[in-house]
């Protein structure tokens, strides 16, 4: 599914260039729930904004689900995102004011599907995540667990070929982590390939691939016995 | 780029951005209410200049003449000077390229009696051209003509008001009124614009009035129209050439400012034109500037609305939005607010400047009006501006990298 070789990137800060990724081979096959580990400024977020397309790499290769991801405009990135992508943040990125069913239907309108279908397609994924009855509430009157199953009901609605969550848990507290792991994971077990940032040990547990990132280069890559989120709930 | 979905989402941003709306909208909606209401107040402020000579001929010399204060050529001062035909028929022999028409005019107060209705009235004894210097409207019956002064004939036309103070309803033509004691056959019935004191009037043959006073030959008055081709510069050399033609003949100095006295409506008129133009030139650089106030309001809401949307637009772009569709919303919402407040703001200036109608007479502004293609044309002008001003940071917007704009607070 995703297939990186030989990937370096850097940074221009001020007079100084930060070498962040210094040549990076990794792959994920399809169904898989890889998790990204490293301390702050490991590359590991960099690394995750590259596989989203949100950035361009320096040198190497990117090929996501058999298209080589080179020469991108903006235009190519966007339409390669709506279609193969789906992002959930730390900080869940929710459109403000517009409501839970609203935002999970954007994806859907950038694809140019109907009005009726989308509505029916988004509060589809809303119930997935528990939240049908919630459609037509703001985020201001979520919790932030609830927050993040919007946005991770936004990131499945568009049907990607890969969900990225960067630090999907890192403002949430233990108990609603896991619940949210526990989504990510039931996502997962239908065959959905995800890739999480993470700095927790507990949160990488819960998937079934560890990939450890220091100073740029990978460290550790192995699998792992998958720890199921459910029995924390 | 029109489909019914992109304005639905238009709508909906609006919908859930009040103030934003609000503000871009009120912006645009002052500047052109503005613009078209200073626009329309200097129009209506030459509305009033224009009416104040628009009654009468504006071609036109008056010729007064008065007591001497210079003696000059043996003749001492303090003599009254006083014109007489010998004088129209000299004009019109010395400038006849210049002249189009001479006319006396004597005034005089009169008694006016009609069966048992009676009134005092003025009455001015003239030629049959003072009907074109004082635009004179025949409503029924005619004009004095030259028969009328050659033969002395006592006819007289009345003003529309003379009729109907003294016949009522009934028919004037034909009829004999007294006037000072002599009997007048009323030939027609006039209106003017001028006011209802130019319609109390009686206009007799100049003649005829000098025939009632033991035959004399003097006029009181003269006025003296040019021809309008000659123009304002050939106006102004006529003026000074009869001045001149004047003095000579009746032996005034010319350093006197008494004896005789042109009275230029062609000057008078530029002035006044001038003068309400001066007014137009401040109104209409104050309403451009307003626009211009306009345009910079509208450009800072915009740059405003798009950093505040900065995140907004990342999160869009992470789930597939092209720039191109960000740019076209941003500018689709501010074209879309732009243009309704834009017609709302012209729609009611259009609106109060239509019924101000004459209500602001007292500070000399008359009907104003703007015209609609001037309207319009503000209107699309701070639209485009706004498009423009909302374009340039929508494009820089776009062009962010997504996880740029992501990481913005």
């Amino acid at each position: 599914m995703i297939e990186i070789k030989d990937l370096h990137k850097s940074y221009k800060m001020g007079s100084n260039s930060l070498h962040v990724l210094k040549g990076i081979n990794f792959s994920v096959e399809e169904g898989e729930l890889v998790a990204i580990m490293g301390s702050s400024g490991s590359g590991k977020s960099t690394l995750l904004n590259i596989l989203g397309m949100l950035d361009e790499l320096d040198e190497g290769s990117y090929t996501l689900d058999g298209v080589p991801i080179v020469n991108l405009n903006e235009t190519k990135a966007a339409n390669y995102r709506n279609k193969f992508l789906g992002f959930v943040f730390q900080s869940f990125n929710l459109i403000n004011y517009k409501t839970a069913m609203e935002n999970v239907a954007l994806p859907l309108y950038y694809q140019r599907m109907p009005r009726k279908e989308r509505e029916e397609k988004s509060l589809k994924y809303l119930d997935q995540v528990g939240l049908k009855e919630w459609a037509t509430h703001l985020p201001s009157e979520l919790s932030g667990g609830q927050k993040q199953r919007v946005a991770i009901a936004r990131a499945m609605a568009a049907e990607p070929k890969v969900l990225l969550a960067d630090e999907p848990t890192g403002a949430l507290d233990s108990k609603t982590s896991y619940e949210v792991m526990d989504l990510i994971q039931k996502i997962n077990d239908q065959g959905n390939t995800i890739l999480i940032v993470t700095h927790e040990p507990d949160i990488a547990n819960m998937c079934k691939r560890i990939v450890h990132l220091k100073d740029g280069i990978i460290l550790e890559d192995k699998k792992v016995k998958q720890v199921r989120a459910a029995a924390y709930v | 780029m029109f489909s019914r979905d992109t304005w639905k989402e238009i709508f909906e941003t609006i919908q859930k951005n009040k103030l934003r709306t609000f503000l871009s909208g009120f912006t645009v909606a002052l500047g052109i209410l503005i613009f078209v209401s200073l626009v329309g107040l200097t129009n209506g402020l030459q509305n009033t200049f224009n009416k104040f000579f628009s009654d009468d001929a504006s071609n036109t010399f008056y010729l007064f003449a008065g007591r001497t204060t210079v003696p000059y050529k043996g003749y001492k001062s303090g003599r009254q000077i006083e014109f007489d035909n010998s004088d129209l028929v000299d004009i019109e022999e010395n400038f006849p390229l210049f002249m189009e028409y001479v006319t006396p005019r004597i005034t005089r107060s009169a008694l006016v009696k009609y069966k048992n209705e009676s009134n005092n009235y003025s009455t001015r004894a003239v030629a049959p051209s003072h009907q074109h210097a004082e635009k004179t409207i025949i409503m029924r019956g005619r004009y004095l003509n030259e028969q009328d002064v050659k033969n002395r004939t006592k006819y007289a036309v009345i003003g529309r008001l003379v009729e109907q103070d003294l016949f009522g309803t009934e028919d004037a033509i034909g009829k004999y009124v007294d006037v000072g004691g002599s009997m007048f056959k009323v030939i027609g019935v006039y209106q003017d614009d001028g006011g209802d004191d130019e319609e109390r009037r009686l206009y007799l043959p100049y003649t005829t009035r000098q025939l009632i006073e033991k035959n004399t030959d003097k006029v009181d008055q003269m006025i003296v129209a040019f021809k309008p081709e000659i123009g304002y510069a050939g106006a102004m050399a006529f003026d000074k050439s009869l001045d001149k033609f004047l003095r000579e003949k009746k032996y005034i100095s010319p350093n006197d400012q008494q004896g005789i006295f042109i009275r230029n409506v062609a000057d008078q008129l530029k002035q006044n034109q001038q003068f309400a133009s001066v007014l137009a030139y401040i109104g209409g650089f104050i309403a451009f500037g307003t626009i211009l106030a306009g345009i910079i309001g509208i450009s800072n809401i915009m740059v405003f609305v798009v950093k505040e949307r900065t995140k907004e637009l990342g999160i869009r772009k992470a789930l597939g939005a092209t720039p191109r569709s960000v740019i076209s919303s941003i500018l689709l919402e501010s074209v879309f607010i732009t243009t309704i407040s834009g017609i709302l703001g012209m729609i009611i200036g259009i609106a109060i400047l239509s019924s101000l109608g004459e209500k602001l007479e007292d500070f000399f502004i008359t009907n104003p009006f703007i015209n609609t293609g001037l309207a319009i044309f503000a209107t699309v002008i701070l639209i485009l501006f706004g498009a423009i001003a909302g374009y340039i940071p929508a494009k820089r917007a776009a062009s962010i990298k997504p996880i740029v704009a992501l990481r913005d607070e």
